[in-house]
């Protein structure tokens, strides 16, 4: 057993056991629904079946029923996108990079997490297979031979990196989050008692018996993938941050995207995991699990991203103007003063300012404080993609084309439809799966739970 | 002569008395044939016999595996198959084009490794959809552990005792089988 410092504060709230843990975990899964749960999941639902009818209307009519125009041509859809796959990253971040440095916390909210990447990633990859405008085309982003059309993809494309980036990062999110859940599942196989329960948990665990061989294997392959992953993840969004960078656009054509981009992706996604959290240990009873010192060194990482993105806000507008470049200058200008100002100062409210609110400790160890925030940075986030591709599109190089943008009705459904349908998979995920890492839990048991601290305090 | 082989299941509550168990026996010369328990025992490789994984390896070998084929494809569809001079950055040479292939190099490379050390696990560990569930008494997925033994008649006495001693919870017999004498040479340790 692992020794640790009897000031750090427990991770496991109260007198738990293995049983216990077991029992708090499964209990969502054998028990009945909160009349919430059923509440949450109908509303998630019809924004859900609203966007499949805005999406189907768009494939039938095509990209023209966008608000997108001339000038204006990424706007709604590749702002969701970004956020979207910002969001995800927070839980590669947490299951991967926190496993690397060996931080217990991550313990309580990885699963969850990462279920929130795959399902984040999933609305991504809903904007960019719309966004080609022939959905049904789009198998020609692979490299498939040319007799499909005239020549092979242009593989000195970011557009096309990010085909290979994301396409790798949502499988491999899948099956690090598979393989952490097959114990999981073998756990509930063997304590479920209904028989169509007995079955579903009996395949989904794949014979999972919790052999110490099999153990130190999947110890090793954890370990791996979440040394994979890292790298991964970075990749990912500085590959996002590409399509923008290697543009030739003033207000795009910066070196400062890629960290920038990963560090305001990590941000937003730990607001998310915030969000879903809050709720979560609420609706399923898991204080003693995700406890307030969990929330707080979420929101530190709040505070550090947040710092990182505020600083890359302002070095951005201190480059644009020491560049001496007119059109980079005007770039920016535009944006903190031109017609949609508005949500350049929304950005700036919500990412530079509110993070640093986190400083108080009476904030950051708050649950209501926390839960707004949280929503508050993901508009903030939201509203920083908007602000870089739309206010930038708004005023090209030829100034007949300069243009403004709104959405259409069909643009803000699909959007919908995509926090409807992640809301909808997450819900039912929280239900049918565990959604606390409870076998890698009991590792931390003795050394992280508050009554096994006291008993060996008491024992010195 | 033909053996009685005993199958022994040593059921514990918590794994620290486990360990002691699993180091008595195996002094005293006894096999673990395996253990069983709801969450990984740090360090009980050694103590019962298990070697390191290779697992690890088999990544590195995928890996490389993928990082040659995306070269292999990129060099073949761009510089080889049909250059072209796209937005004044020509594709004559590999060499000069590199740079730009270098992400879907790394995104490859990566691919390879996770789903290839992915799919080895589960084959390796017979981890597939449908099969039978491995462990040999449903609690331990939950908080028992459990060591499992198949021994003579002379290891059966000294095992009991062992258990016992270090707190044992349940002592288990589950039936015995008859090894005949070519497969006890093998058998023996």
């Amino acid at each position: 057993m692992h020794a640790e410092s009897e000031i750090r504060i427990p991770l496991i709230l109260g007198d738990k056991s293995y049983r216990q843990i077991t029992d708090d975990i499964i209990a969502p899964i054998e028990g009945k629904a909160a009349k919430g749960w059923y509440t949450l999941i109908t509303v998630c639902a019809l924004c859900f079946l609203w966007g499949i009818g805005c999406l189907a209307y768009t494939i039938g009519v095509g990209i023209g029923s966008w608000g997108s125009n001339n000038g204006v041509d990424w706007a709604w859809d590749i702002t969701n996108f970004v956020w979207w796959i910002g969001i995800g990253h927070a839980g590669t971040l947490i299951s991967a990079v926190l496993l690397l440095f060996r931080q217990k916390w991550r313990m309580a909210i990885n699963r969850s997490a990462e279920a929130m990447t795959i399902f984040a990633v999933l609305c991504a990859a809903i904007f960019v297979t719309l966004h080609t405008g022939r959905p049904w085309l789009d198998y020609m982003l692979f490299p498939l031979p040319n007799q499909f059309g005239s020549l092979w993809p242009n593989f000195n494309s970011p557009l096309l990196w990010d085909v290979f980036a994301v396409s790798t990062y949502a499988t491999v999110s899948i099956v690090f989050w598979y393989i952490g859940l097959i114990p999981d599942f073998g756990m509930i196989r063997d304590r479920v008692i209904k028989p169509w329960q007995k079955k579903l948990y009996g395949t989904l665990s794949f014979g999972w018996g919790g052999s110490a061989r099999h153990w130190s294997r999947f110890e090793e392959v954890s370990l791996v993938l979440a040394g994979l992953s890292t790298p991964l993840v970075f990749s990912v969004h500085s590959i996002v941050s590409f399509d923008f960078a290697t543009s030739i656009v003033p207000g795009w054509h910066t070196t400062i995207f890629p960290p920038y981009f990963v560090a305001g992706a990590v941000f937003s996604g730990f607001a998310m995991v915030l969000t879903l959290m809050l709720v979560v240990r609420k609706i399923y009873k898991l204080e003693a699990y995700v406890t307030i010192k969990h929330v707080e060194y979420m929101n530190i990482v709040i505070i550090v991203t947040g710092s990182i993105v505020g600083v890359a806000y302002l070095t951005e507008l201190f480059v644009s103007w020491y560049s001496g470049v007119e059109w980079e200058q005007y770039a920016f200008l535009n944006r903190a003063t031109g017609p949609l100002a508005w949500s350049y100062w929304i950005m700036m409210g919500c990412n530079v300012v509110s993070p640093q609110l986190f400083w108080f400790k009476k904030i950051r160890t708050s649950i209501v404080a926390t839960f707004i925030l949280s929503i508050v940075v993901n508009i903030g986030m939201w509203f920083e993609r908007f602000v870089i591709i739309v206010t930038t599109l708004c005023r090209t190089f030829l100034p007949s084309s300069w243009n403004t943008y709104a959405p259409s009705f069909i643009d803000v459904g699909i959007f919908v439809g995509t926090i409807g349908m992640f809301g909808t998979f997450f819900l039912l995920f929280s239900r049918y799966f565990p959604v606390i890492a409870q076998a890698e839990l009991k590792t931390i048991l003795k050394s992280s739970g508050q009554s096994q601290k006291e008993a060996s305090k008491n024992h010195h | 002569m033909a053996t009685n082989k005993h199958i022994i299941h040593g059921v514990f509550g918590d794994e620290v008395p486990l360990m002691e168990a699993c180091k008595k026996l195996r002094a005293s010369g006894i096999r673990i044939k395996d253990v069983y328990s709801p969450m990984p025992i740090h360090g009980i490789d050694g103590v019962i016999g298990v070697p390191r994984t290779r697992i690890a390896i088999c990544a590195f070998i995928y890996g490389l595996t993928g990082c040659g084929l995306a070269t292999l494809m990129m060099w073949y569809m761009m510089i080889s198959d049909w250059p072209n001079d796209i937005g004044g950055k020509p594709n004559w040479e590999y060499y000069f084009n590199v740079p730009a292939f270098i992400p879907i190099t790394f995104e490859a490379t990566v691919f390879c490794a996770a789903h290839g050390m992915a799919l080895t696990y589960f084959l390796r560990c017979w981890l597939i959809p449908g099969a039978k569930a491995k462990n040999p008494d449903p609690r331990t997925t939950d908080d028992k552990f459990l060591i499992y033994l198949e021994l003579n008649d002379e290891q059966k006495v000294k095992a009991e005792v062992i258990l016992k001693d270090n707190h044992a919870e349940e002592i288990n017999h589950k039936g015995s089988y008859v090894v005949e004498p070519k497969y006890t040479l093998e058998e023996t340790h």
